[in-house]
């Protein structure tokens, strides 16, 4: 960390040290503290048993206890999950799924952050305010909304029919462009809200000594718009790109038998399978593919703040 | 950059309003339809929304899930905003990384881990699980939106008038409650309703984390959905919808009129200096 940015250190009282204390504490025993339980149960074997899982760990039987159930673990769960295609194949295809609708969400969504930034300042906060108002409506909601769109007999398809474009109702429903209509639909003000933010700070007198230099609007664009909209790119990326490889409502609702994505997996492994030792192991391995980018994007964020502040 | 709007601008902007709108427009029409079948108009008509109030155990469902709303954004709140006040003052402290790495995370963290692992610590607990899981549960995740609304606002916050206050023998807390919370308050507030609408749209947390007896409103939607879509929850939707709308709406109307005030204050102030 830079060190000229993380605010002068002030005198601690005990007060400061208790004000530290509540929300760390709070942080710890309810958001790491379970990660390590889920390694830990990724480790055990699955057991007809409350909980259905073996060796627990007894805090009464004290170090012995300790001892037995660390000699008591296996990496079976995670053989298994190599040995299985349904695992690889999920992950590949989360990330897969993933990778594409972040692309489309950007080309969608970049037009409009631009034409927002672009449009006359007393206009600006209704816009944002029209962006934000979808992200806190349902996002279950929203998604059913396109249920009754999509399907067979559904309205896009009695438009579609009643224009005469097509003679047969297309299947979308149930199939993978669904899913990235989904995604792209759910995720597109967490694009839109960083991607305006960068797009609005860019001074426009830069554009305007590009075009008095002669440099055509397109050129201009490529040159100066997008290169210092990229901080709103990549934020609005990661944002997009990291929840959309664990989504489990969309694809669960709009996709396929055949659409594989882990979130799902993972929610059939836990409630239909019972098998929590070996949807622990697909948590480990979906927290190790993201943990990547999700430091990228901390160290982003920690930049961006830091700049405002 | 402000230059005129062009037509590609002004195109794009329809169209991606329109996206975005188009489906919950449609879902409210839909809601207020008489016929069964969702996706054929059969004239107008409030049947469902009447069918509604006779349903028991939609209502259980939208009880338990108001409570656990309203609980569990005040303590987010709460827990939130304290966050917020030491990543932005605490300065330099043993961890200072690992803390604010765990409120970022949960931002982007995939709800099915998040849910996975508070029912495994529930359950390594042995807490019997219903109302107060899901509570907590909610709670961990909606702070740490609230401590990243909060910090937004602490960040652009003059500190000299806390120095002032403190440098005049105001002790911490006082100065806390009378200087740092009015100024904001807005931020506070945005996070409270924030932290609120996403415990109330929570199904995938929501759904591990619950026991017998606490379904909550999005886990019985979804289980209705996955038989069909049926008016009977587009008329749900539809009052989540206008309840949130109407609810984001006000809330920004007022901090509209605050600044606007705020601002009219200044300036009666500096004019009265010259």
């Amino acid at each position: 960390m830079d060190e000229e940015h993380v605010p002068a250190q002030p005198k601690r009282t005990l007060g400061g040290w208790l004000l530290i204390a509540v929300p760390y504490l709070w942080l710890l025993v309810f958001f790491l503290a379970p990660f390590l339980i889920v390694f830990k149960i990724s480790l055990s074997q699955v057991a007809i048993s409350i909980p259905p899982y073996t060796p627990t760990f007894d805090l009464a039987e004290g170090w012995q206890g300790l001892v037995d159930s660390i000699s008591g673990f296996t990496f079976d769960n995670y053989i298994w999950l190599t040995e299985d295609d349904l695992y690889w194949k999920s992950y590949l295809s989360s990330v897969i799924i993933a990778a594409i609708s972040t692309l489309l969400t950007l080309v969608i969504g970049y037009p409009i952050a631009y034409g927002m930034a672009r449009s006359p300042q007393s206009l600006r906060p209704t816009l944002l305010m029209l962006v934000i108002l979808p992200f806190w409506t349902s996002f279950l909601i929203r998604v059913y909304a396109w249920i009754g769109i999509l399907k067979n007999e559904g309205l896009l398809n009695q438009l579609l029919l009643s224009l005469g474009l097509i003679s047969e109702p297309l299947t979308i429903l149930n199939t993978n462009i669904a899913v990235f209509i989904g995604i792209v639909y759910s995720y597109l003000p967490f694009l839109v809200l960083p991607l305006y933010a960068s797009l609005e700070r860019i001074d426009g007198s830069l554009l305007e000594a590009a075009e008095d230099l002669g440099c055509p609007p397109w050129k201009a664009f490529w040159k100066i718009t997008v290169p210092l909209s990229l901080p709103g790119v990549i934020a609005g990326c990661f944002l997009v790109f990291i929840p959309a490889v664990g989504e489990f409502v969309i694809p669960d609702l709009l996709g396929g038998s055949n659409t594989l994505m882990i979130g799902k997996t993972l929610w059939s492994e836990f409630f239909n399978n019972r098998d929590w030792p070996v949807s622990s192991a697909v948590a480990v391995i979906l927290l190790m593919i993201l943990v990547v980018p999700i430091v990228l994007f901390q160290n982003q964020q920690q930049k961006m703040s830091e700049k405002d502040g | 950059m402000t230059r005129g709007p062009t037509w590609f601008n002004i195109t794009s902007l329809v169209a991606g309003f329109s996206f975005l709108y188009l489906p919950i427009v449609l879902l409210v029409i839909y809601s207020f339809n008489e016929s069964r079948l969702v996706t054929v108009w059969g004239g107008f008509s409030t049947k469902w929304y009447a069918s509604l109030l006779h349903n028991d155990q939609l209502l259980d469902a939208a009880w338990v899930t108001l409570r656990v709303a309203f609980v569990s954004a005040c303590l987010a709140t709460v827990i939130g905003t304290i966050a917020a006040l030491v990543l932005v003052r605490s300065g330099r402290f043993v961890g200072r990384s690992l803390f604010s790495g765990m409120i970022f995370a949960p931002l982007v963290m995939p709800e099915v881990i998040l849910g996975l692992s508070l029912l495994l610590l529930f359950v390594a607990m042995d807490t019997s699980r219903g109302f107060w899981t899901v509570m907590l549960a909610h709670t961990t995740f909606a702070a740490c939106y609230v401590a990243v609304v909060v910090q937004s606002r602490l960040v652009g916050f003059d500190k000299s008038i806390e120095e002032a206050a403190e440098d005049l023998g105001c002790p911490p807390v006082k100065t806390f409650f009378l200087i740092t919370l009015p100024i904001i308050l807005p931020g506070v507030i945005a996070g409270w309703m924030l932290a609120f609408t996403l415990s109330l749209d929570d199904l995938v947390i929501a759904s591990f984390t619950t026991g017998p007896g606490a379904t909550t409103l999005p886990m019985k939607i979804y289980s209705q959905v996955r038989l069909g879509v049926t008016p009977e929850i587009n008329a749900v939707c539809t009052i989540l919808v206008g309840l949130v709308t109407i609810g984001v709406i006000a809330a920004s109307l007022v901090t509209k009129r605050q600044q606007v005030q705020k601002e009219r204050d200044e300036r009666a102030a500096f004019g009265a200096e010259g």
